[in-house]
Formats: structure tokens, sequence, C-alpha cells
């Protein structure tokens, strides 16, 4: 509610900003005319939404399942984790524009490489938050494991994978709003359709008011997801959601 | 709800072969001038325990005292420097109960089937007639954090006793709790070991709390720890006598 009005506020000011005629329509167009943009190109927009929407929901996908899998690895290694962890620090110093032609030309124009860029921008933060679960696991609860005669892989399955998920699930939140911007980048870097190669196409033919559309898009698409993060969180982690005990 | 009320029910006796390293028979704790430091501070030095099969025995001192030390020795969860350690199988239920958020109570209760290979049905089965039993039940379903601290204390308690361990280690079983649910834990822990006998050794700082459940009181001096005093409890147990214990006991712990 807060948040609504809070955008009624800031749409207001840019309205009235935009149409006192200080900046170029193709620089910055006003809120009424993005939405006469987003009313005029609905199937344009909406085609495009599909794609982009389709990499950035597979690319967190992807960065979800690597990113755990990798955690755990580390985890369990600690040769790997001395070995390996500076170099997913530095992997994420890249700039996704550097290695994008390049993956462009390894993977051609399809899903392929906005999947890898979507995951590789991605993957990070869900590597850190699990990786930080796992060592924080607590340690009486890994005592009692082994007082019960559980196996190494049996106090993972029982104590330390349930503890790590919903870190996972919380990087892959923090991973939201990068995976969008990945997307945009991929696209940029070679492809045929989706949001950020319309917007690529509609800023030299000076129609802003369409690129600031697809940015609505692209927004409101974020916080789907991260609201659909949100709901699968309670699914599947629904004791980090608890109701205050009756007498604790 | 945590009035204590405990009724008969079976738990399979003990599965596994013990862990003898020095013989020892059944349900046995045995120490011998065990002495464990870590780094430059000693933890134990010189200790000797015997528990005979079935005894009750506490261990009181102050905080920082070796007390938790003391028990993940016995559980084999670390080795001592010097000395010797044998016991039977020794299950540890540790100071907060260290029940897995994730799991249902039942599930708590029934890990050590579910980690020895048993299904989740078998398991849930095998613990169902405890909750009952325990003062738990239509609490099968609930999570962790539903329960009130003297719940999850009981569950806690029925995953041990699950185990089939002839040995439990009990460390400060109901150190976070207030006081009125403290003494009804107490009374429950006697009258569900009464029902389900098993060798325990539990530590506290609370000298009330060993008189009331132990059979004998071992007092423990400050760091490093040693056992400076043995007081046996009548099994009468009258308030007077469990006021003597208690006496005695503080006495010795304030001499150490």
């Amino acid at each position: 509610m807060l948040a609504l009005l809070l955008v009624l506020v800031l749409v207001g000011a840019w309205e009235l900003y935009a149409d006192l005629g200080a900046i170029d329509d193709f620089i910055l167009p006003a809120p009424s005319q993005i939405a006469t943009a987003l009313w005029d190109d609905r199937s344009l927009l909406w085609s495009n939404l599909l794609v982009t929407a389709q990499e950035v929901g597979l690319g967190i996908l992807l960065a979800l399942v690597l990113g755990f899998l990798l955690a755990v690895a580390l985890h369990f290694s600690g040769v790997l984790r001395r070995g390996v962890y500076p170099l997913l620090v530095a992997s994420q110093a890249v700039p996704i524009v550097i290695i994008a032609p390049l993956l462009v030309v390894w993977f051609g124009f399809g899903i392929v490489p906005k999947l890898a860029i979507i995951a590789l921008v991605c993957f990070f933060p869900v590597v850190v938050t699990t990786l930080d679960a796992l060592r924080s696991v607590d340690p009486d609860q890994l005592k009692l494991m082994r007082t019960l005669d559980a196996s190494r892989w049996q106090a993972f399955r029982w104590a330390e994978a349930p503890a790590a998920l919903p870190a996972a699930l919380s990087g892959a939140k923090i991973a939201v709003a990068v995976a969008v911007i990945g997307a945009v980048f991929a696209e940029y870097a070679g492809s045929s359709e989706g949001l950020g190669h319309l917007m690529l196409q509609a800023i030299p033919q000076l129609e802003t008011a369409r690129a600031y559309a697809a940015v609505v898009l692209l927004a409101a698409f974020a916080v789907l997801l991260f609201s659909a993060l949100a709901l699968a969180e309670r699914r599947l982690v629904p004791w980090t959601h608890r109701p205050e005990g009756p007498n604790r | 709800m945590d009035s204590p009320s405990v009724a008969t029910a079976n738990v399979e006796a003990p599965v596994q072969e013990p862990r003898n390293v020095n013989g020892g028979a059944e349900g046995e704790v045995h120490l011998a001038g065990v002495t464990r430091s870590f780094g430059a501070v000693r933890a134990l030095e010189g200790v000797d325990l015997d528990v005979r099969a079935g005894e009750r025995v506490a261990v009181v001192g102050p905080s920082g005292c070796g007390k938790t030390t003391l028990l993940e020795l016995v559980c084999g969860l670390q080795q001592p420097d010097a000395g010797t350690v044998s016991s039977s199988p020794a299950v540890l239920m540790p100071q907060r109960d260290g029940l897995l958020p994730w799991l249902r109570a039942i599930d708590n209760a029934a890990l050590a089937a579910r980690l020895a290979g048993a299904s989740r049905d078998e398991a849930r089965a095998r613990a169902h007639p405890l909750f009952a039993a325990f003062g738990l039940e239509g609490f099968e379903r609930a999570r962790p954090h539903e329960l009130s601290g003297g719940m999850r204390q009981r569950v806690a308690f029925l995953r041990t006793l699950l185990s089939g361990k002839p040995v439990l280690c009990l460390d400060e079983p109901f150190g976070a709790l207030d006081a009125l649910t403290r003494h009804e834990m107490q009374e429950w822990l006697a009258q569900a070991l009464a029902r389900e006998p098993r060798t325990v050794l539990f530590v506290t700082h609370d000298v009330e709390e060993a008189a009331r459940v132990a059979d004998r009181v071992l007092v423990m001096s400050p760091r490093p720890g040693r056992i400076t005093a043995e007081l046996a409890v009548p099994p009468s147990r009258t308030p007077d006598e469990l006021l003597s214990v208690r006496e005695r006991a503080l006495e010795a712990l304030r001499s150490c």
C-alpha cells in the first residue's frame, strides 16, 4: 500500500518534470507517453517479454542448482574452498560486456548464451549464502548426528542440507534483480528477440517511450519473480516462517 | 500442558553391541585418570569415574568446569589426552535440545531409526506409542518451534531413549527452562527413567536437580575439572534427605 503511494508520488513528479519541457522526449519520456507505448505496442512487448522471462526464469533455476551444488562441493573440500573461492570472487568482477560476445560466438544467438550469462551473474549470491549456512550449522546438531552413529553423508542429508536450503533461496532472491540486468546485457550482445533486443532497437529509432515501457515490464517481472521465490520459500522451508510459539 | 505423566511403554532393547574398549559390562561406564586439555586450558585432570549399569549419576559443578567435555568423552565425541575411557554405547542429549527444525516432533524422536535405515513409517510406528506414554500425545506432527520448552525437552529425551543405547548422557537437560517447568520436568524424567531404566550420566549446575534425579552426585571443581566429592542419595528421597544432600553438595562446591 505504502509502496503504491510512493510510486504514485514519484510518477506524478516525473510527469510534471517531463511536461515542463526541460528535457527532450527522446531522452526522458513522460509516464503518460510510456503508458501509451505500453498499450500501443502491447503485442510486441508481450511476445518479447515471454522470451526474456523464459531466459531469466531458467537462468535463475540453473544458478540455484549449480550454486547449491558448488557450495556443497566447497563445503566438503577444504582444498577446493581455498583454491576455487577466490576465483569465484574474481569471476564476479569480469564485466559481462567483455565475455558476452565470446559466449555468442560459442553458443550462437539462441537461449544458451543468455542462460550462461544469467547463471554467471546469479550463482554467486547463491554460493555465498549457501556455503555460509552450511558452515554455520548448529554444532550441537552435528554432535547429535555423530552420537546417533550418522555417517558423514547422513549428517549432510539430515542436518546440513535442510539448514542450507533457506539460505540458497535467499541467495536466489538477491539474484533476481541482477538476473534481469544480465538478461538485457546478454540480449544486447547478440539476439533476435527479447526485451533487451527491443530496447536496443527502440533507442536509435528514437522510440524511447517503447524502451521505457520495456523497462517497466522488466521491473514488474522482477517483482513477480521475487514474490514467486518468497512463495516457494514458504512451501519448501515452512519451519523458517515461525508463527510465535504458544509459550516459549 | 506440561504436567508430568508417564505410563508404561516398551522401548526396544539396545540393538548395538557395546563399544567396550577395556571390557566392562553392558551399560557400564569407566573412566580412569582422564585428562583433557584444549590448548593451554586444562579442562579435566585425573578424573576417575565408575558408573554401574542402570545407575543414575549427576555431575554438578560451576560453569566451565569441563562437565560437557566429560560427557563428550563418554560418548566418543572426543578422545582423552591421557587416561582411559571405556563405555557401553552412549548417546548424547545436547545442552540445547538439538531438535532439527525441519522435522516434525515424531520424526525428531524417531531420528535414530531413520539413520539406521528404517523407513519413515516404520520409524514413526516405533516412536508413536511413546508419545502417549510420555505426555506428548497430539504433538506428533508439531514442528519444534511450535512446542514449549518443556515439550521440546521431552521430544529430545525421547529421541535419546529411542537410540536404543544403554547409556544416556544428558547435558544440562533442563538448563533453558523456567523454574516451574524445570521442576515438573525433573519429576517427569525420574518417572520416565523408572519405566525405562538406563544408565544415566547427566550434568547440571543445579544441586537440587542432581539430588532429585540421581542416585549419586559427583561434585566437580572449577578448571581444571576434578571430582572433589561424591554423595550418595538415599533411595527414599525424603525432603530432609534431599536437603542434606543439597547442603553437602553446596559445601563441597564452596570448598573447591
